[in-house]
């Protein structure tokens, strides 16, 4: 379970998130929409406690986000697989490397690491290029390879922001279904986007931001904005 | 345990070599650090062997009377024993006396035989004394200052030196004031401009160190290689600086035993060679292990 709950976040003295509440429940897959610059990259960083709140509590699972501290970040987000647009995979490692360095943060052994490494790439079908290293890879590759990652350790949630932004409509639409299996096996999903085409194609909740507050949420929800 | 420590060499490896042109950049500045330090400790070792064979050079002479009885004299050495600035007191007989000059003068043939020739031996008994602090002699040569010393004592060559042990004392101390001094001044430079070699090398991997954060790794696990990588930079440095300074050790030493007779400059380097290699380690692996932890720690903060 997820809740934000009258959640604030100043920049500067410009409000970038307003009073906003929403919760999630296990096992759903929900898209944040909004134009650039609306807020849905800073929900998630809050969510990730890489940015703390101006005012209001964040609540992911058992962990109170608002009040860890600096040591506690790891523990949390461990529990959390990220994706985002421009990849944020370690680039002087190899792809095979970047999914055993997750797998050895969160404590697995060595050989369990190196089994369940190339079992992931063999899914996401990069089991050829596991000696690439990063600038080796197309975009599609770079964005599987990082959905890889975020999923090795059976996370209790994935977070994707903008995961599409850098990919061709082909690898977009291989992401998105590869990011609806992920939740199929029970695994929350966030999304953040402001690609139209996604979100009416995935058919699922839809949470609107704009100007830095919650403007709509429904169940099968669609991008009405202009 | 073991696969913690097994993941932060391998970890530690592959940072060094995968960067290895900042990891040659970085050991080069490090060297240059560790050979200025050991270059010190060198200069400080060659200064110290220069303070203490001046130091050795000076001493007062109290010359007695011919008729001075042999007794009072042990009994005024036994005094100046009991004295704590006094390092040494060393009684010489009118019979040792002789014998030294004669030594001294044996290729000299016409003082030999003007010697050989008198029935009386002409030269005085003496004590020479060797304090531990050359700006001691003072208060040693007040010593004698006693009315009844005066009948026995012919003379002190403290008095007639007076200028010279003072003005020597006066280097000694500057001397050893201003090595440690200079000594300070330059360790502090090296370590800073090492300092700055780890955190360039560092700020190179700050983007990879966030993105570490952001999967969940712990500080420790992040910090670890760095730390492990700083220890490699500071070994190669401290390894590298021996390397440079051992033929140049070799070179140099007959020059420096022109200007101080008594240093085999060679000899105590190879005598003291692990001892050296020891502090240049020190150094150079503290300077660039503390250096990764303050740097590391700055982009810890995602």
């Amino acid at each position: 379970m997820i809740s934000f709950n009258k959640v604030s976040k100043n920049y500067n003295h410009h409000e970038v998130l307003k009073d906003i509440s929403f919760k999630i429940a296990p096992k759903e897959f929900v898209s944040i929409v909004g134009r650039s610059g609306t807020g849905k990259t800073t929900i998630i960083k809050l969510l990730m406690a890489e940015e703390r709140p101006t005012k209001g509590r964040i609540v992911f699972g058992q962990y109170d986000v608002t009040k860890l501290k600096s040591h506690q970040l790891p523990e949390l987000r461990r529990h959390m697989g990220v994706v985002f647009q421009d990849f944020k995979l370690l680039p002087k490692k190899t792809a095979y490397e970047n999914i055993i360095f997750t797998l050895e943060v969160a404590g697995r052994s060595q050989k369990e690491a190196e089994e369940i490494a190339l079992q992931a790439l063999e899914l996401v079908g990069l089991i050829d290029m596991k000696n690439n290293f990063i600038n080796e890879l197309s975009g599609g590759e770079k964005q599987r390879l990082a959905i890889a990652r975020a999923m090795v350790n059976q996370p209790d949630l994935i977070i994707a922001d903008e995961p599409t932004g850098n990919l061709d409509p082909s690898n977009t639409l291989g992401v998105i279904n590869l990011l609806l299996k992920i939740n199929e096996l029970g695994t929350t999903v966030i999304l953040a986007t402001h690609n139209k085409e996604i979100v009416n194609h995935i058919e699922k909740r839809v949470i609107s931001i704009e100007d830095g507050r919650i403007i709509k949420d429904e169940e099968k929800g669609r991008y009405f904005l202009v | 345990m073991i696969t913690t420590l097994y993941r932060i060499i391998k970890y530690g490896f592959q940072n060094f070599w995968r960067n290895y042109l900042i990891s040659i950049a970085t050991v080069l500045v490090l060297f240059l650090s560790a050979a200025g330090f050991l270059g010190l400790l060198i200069f400080g070792a060659v200064g110290s062997k220069a303070i203490s064979s001046v130091q050795e050079r000076i001493d007062i002479s109290v010359y007695f009377k011919p008729d001075a009885p042999e007794d009072d004299i042990l009994k005024i050495k036994e005094g100046l024993r009991g004295l704590p600035e006094v390092r040494s007191v060393e009684y010489i007989s009118k019979d040792e006396a002789l014998e030294i000059f004669k030594k001294r003068h044996a290729y000299d043939n016409v003082i030999y035989q003007a010697i050989e020739e008198l029935n009386v031996n002409p030269l005085s008994a003496s004590l020479n004394i060797k304090a531990y602090d050359p700006g001691q002699y003072s208060l040693i040569a007040s010593y004698f200052e006693v009315e009844a010393f005066k009948n026995i004592i012919d003379k002190i060559t403290y008095s007639e030196n007076y200028l010279i042990i003072n003005r020597l004392a006066r280097i000694v101390s500057l001397g050893e004031q201003g090595g440690l001094m200079l000594t300070l001044i330059l360790a502090i430079i090296a370590a800073i401009v090492a300092f700055n070699a780890v955190l360039l090398a560092i700020y190179s991997n700050k983007e990879e160190i966030a993105i570490m954060r952001l999967v969940g790794a712990s500080n420790t696990f992040i910090r670890s290689p760095y730390i492990f990588v700083g220890m490699i930079y500071g070994f190669l440095a401290a390894f590298l600086a021996m390397v440079v300074f051992t033929p140049f050790v070799y070179f140099i030493s007959p020059y420096i035993e022109v200007f101080i007779p008594t240093t085999d400059l060679w000899f105590y380097f190879l005598g003291n060679f692990f001892k050296f290699f020891g502090y240049c380690l020190l150094f150079s692996m503290s300077i660039s292990v503390v250096s990764s932890i303050v740097v590391v720690k700055r982009y810890l903060n995602v």
